[in-house]
């Protein structure tokens, strides 16, 4: 993110990027029931181009990254990677029970438990699996987050309203950002 | 000329699950497949043997999320098997009826995969607006559009209201006349002829040899079907027929899923129509005794085993889920050998590969030549080691 909004050329793509947030999807282990329902938001039921959000296949295209299961151990180098990969500013949804905590899964040996031990997680969706319309209202929550975002200059302003502790090193080795 | 190895995966535009294909290519034509499925990997096999009958079965639920029903349903059959239970018709007729909903919904959303595969896009939108039809109902009859947790030891957790049969039945019309116009399209749509006809042949020897179950192996012409070998839950008793074909490419893989939704739709009917009153479960002890016990049960893609080994505990000694899956990835190794590069992501759809189902691991002690049991703890130790190990080098 380049500052506050200043010259038009950045408020254009500031409005392009509330206006028409891309996606990209990626099952980090889970069961493939969060999966389906991310592809239902795209059928002509729920029809998520009417909110101008677009699938996409690359992370390098996208804005949003869905992430869906628990992240098992091999997948979170994986997952890491494909978050690293993604330009500024990127956000990130864990998707389902699983995403946030593990889910049915907690404490199984293959799995880290969380999506936000291996990534920093912007917006938390429940449900095992949610329904498309909370998927959809996560998506649309996740823009409001970035229209703040743009006013504050970045995505700071919310770390120092709720710091993240110190001492939770995730297992890549650094804190979470 | 020189081969070339492709690799495909684990995130990739053209997968919808992460997995790991090795194409080893000459020119356009393909060599060898090499497989690496081990991403989507929990340990569910191990944590079922640490929860009691009533907390694993929405572990086991989420084995796949997709064939929910059916994980469920051939566990409960099993541990029901061994604990001797009897499961009231009504029961055994509303298990019936999802496990139907449920194939039509899968086979809806894989024509609708293969659709996209073949960059039918219309088709996907198509298969997958009927398919809201299901999912309603199946809403309508659980409460969940997908994990339904229907099934309990000893029976089902919802009754179906009269109101809610009568919506079933009102939905079925529909759903038949689009079903109908899919047989049509197969068969006349340019697009998808000149894309399935004689891609990823398989001969019936061939479908034998290499283990191809469900649909797959039915494309070729075995007849094998776990509803009709094996009856279980009300199979014996209603009237259905197994579909095969005689293709054995991705044309008759499509004709055979889309004539088991005809089926599953009349079996849906069947079910709605001839409800039988009464209980809808049965009380079940809370041990169940030793004994063993292998369950079959023919998911929407294949036949899926359940060996279930208890010790007179409230809890399993061992589960092994073999899935259809991993049952038909050899016979998709063997389909793609000699076919074109672009041909791989539609011949691989044609298996409706689920891998959540299909990652395992086995520990084997290289230097004791034995294969050693270990404890939960100890694997879960091991497990965290080894991704330090790998995320610092």
């Amino acid at each position: 993110m380049t500052g506050k909004p200043g010259n038009w050329s950045q408020r254009l793509v500031n409005w392009a990027r509330i206006k028409s947030p891309w996606i990209t999807i990626f099952n980090s282990g889970g069961c493939n029931a969060c999966d389906i329902e991310i592809l239902a938001c795209l059928i002509p039921r729920f029809d998520v181009e009417r909110f101008g959000i677009l699938a996409k296949g690359s992370p390098r295209h996208a804005d949003i990254l869905l992430v869906t299961g628990p992240a098992t151990l091999k997948q979170a180098s994986r997952l890491r990677r494909v978050w690293e990969q993604m330009p500024e500013p990127k956000y990130v949804i864990a998707i389902g029970a699983c995403g946030a905590e593990g889910g049915v899964f907690h404490g199984l040996y293959h799995v880290m438990d969380s999506v936000d031990s291996v990534i920093p997680v912007d917006v938390y969706v429940a449900g095992c699996p949610p329904r498309p319309d909370e998927l959809i209202n996560a998506v649309v929550t996740c823009l409001g987050l970035l229209a703040e975002d743009i006013a504050h200059g970045g995505k700071e302003w919310r770390q120092k309203k709720a710091p993240v502790s110190t001492d939770t090193v995730n297992p890549v080795g650094e804190v979470p950002v | 000329m020189t081969e070339v190895i492709i690799p495909i995966g684990p995130q990739h535009p053209a997968l919808k699950e992460p997995v790991n294909f090795r194409v080893v290519a000459d020119g356009e034509k393909i060599v060898r497949l090499e497989l690496d499925l081990s991403y989507n990997h929990r340990g569910i096999e191990k944590a079922a043997e640490q929860r009691d009958f009533i907390r694993v079965l929405p572990l086991l639920e989420r084995v796949c999320g997709i064939c929910s029903h059916s994980h469920t349903t051939a566990f409960a059959k099993g541990i029901e098997e061994i604990m001797q239970l009897e499961i009231p018709p009504r029961a055994q007729y509303i298990r019936t009826i999802i496990a139907e909903l449920e194939r039509i919904h899968s086979h809806l959303l894989w024509l609708g995969v293969a659709g996209h595969e073949i960059g039918f896009n219309t088709l996907f939108m198509w298969t997958w607006r009927d398919r809201e039809a299901v999912q309603d109902t199946l809403e309508e009859m659980s409460g969940n559009r997908v994990h339904y947790g229907m099934n309990e030891v000893g029976g089902v957790r919802c009754d179906l209201t009269p109101a809610q049969v009568r919506a079933a039945l009102a939905r079925l019309p529909l759903l038949e006349e689009r079903v109908q116009k899919y047989v049509g399209m197969v068969n006349e749509e340019e697009t998808m002829l000149l894309r399935f006809r004689g891609v990823g042949k398989m001969t019936k020897q061939e479908a034998l040899a290499y283990g191809a179950v469900g649909p797959t192996a039915r494309a070729s012409g075995v007849a094998c079907d776990a509803r009709h070998e094996d009856p279980y839950l009300v199979y014996a008793e209603i009237p259905w027929e197994v579909v095969t074909d005689t293709h054995g490419d991705v044309y008759g893989r499509t004709c055979v899923r889309i004539g088991e939704i005809q089926e599953s739709t009349k079996i849906v009917r069947y079910c709605l129509e001839h409800l039988p009153e009464g209980n809808i479960r049965v009380a079940t002890p809370k041990t169940a005794p030793t004994g063993e016990c292998l369950s079959r049960y023919e998911a929407p893609r294949g036949e899926l085993v359940h060996f279930i080994r208890t010790n007179g505990t409230d809890k399993v000694e061992r589960i092994d889920i073999r899935t259809p899956t991993l049952a038909n990835w050899t016979s998709v190794a063997m389909c793609l050998t000699g076919q074109n590069i672009a041909d791989i992501p539609v011949i691989v759809a044609a298996i409706d590969p689920c891998l959540s189902c299909t990652s395992r691991i086995t520990v084997i002690d290289d230097r004791e030549k034995k294969k050693n049991a270990i404890t939960f703890d100890e694997l879960r130790e091991r497990s965290r080691a080894r991704w330090h190990a790998e995320e610092r080098s």
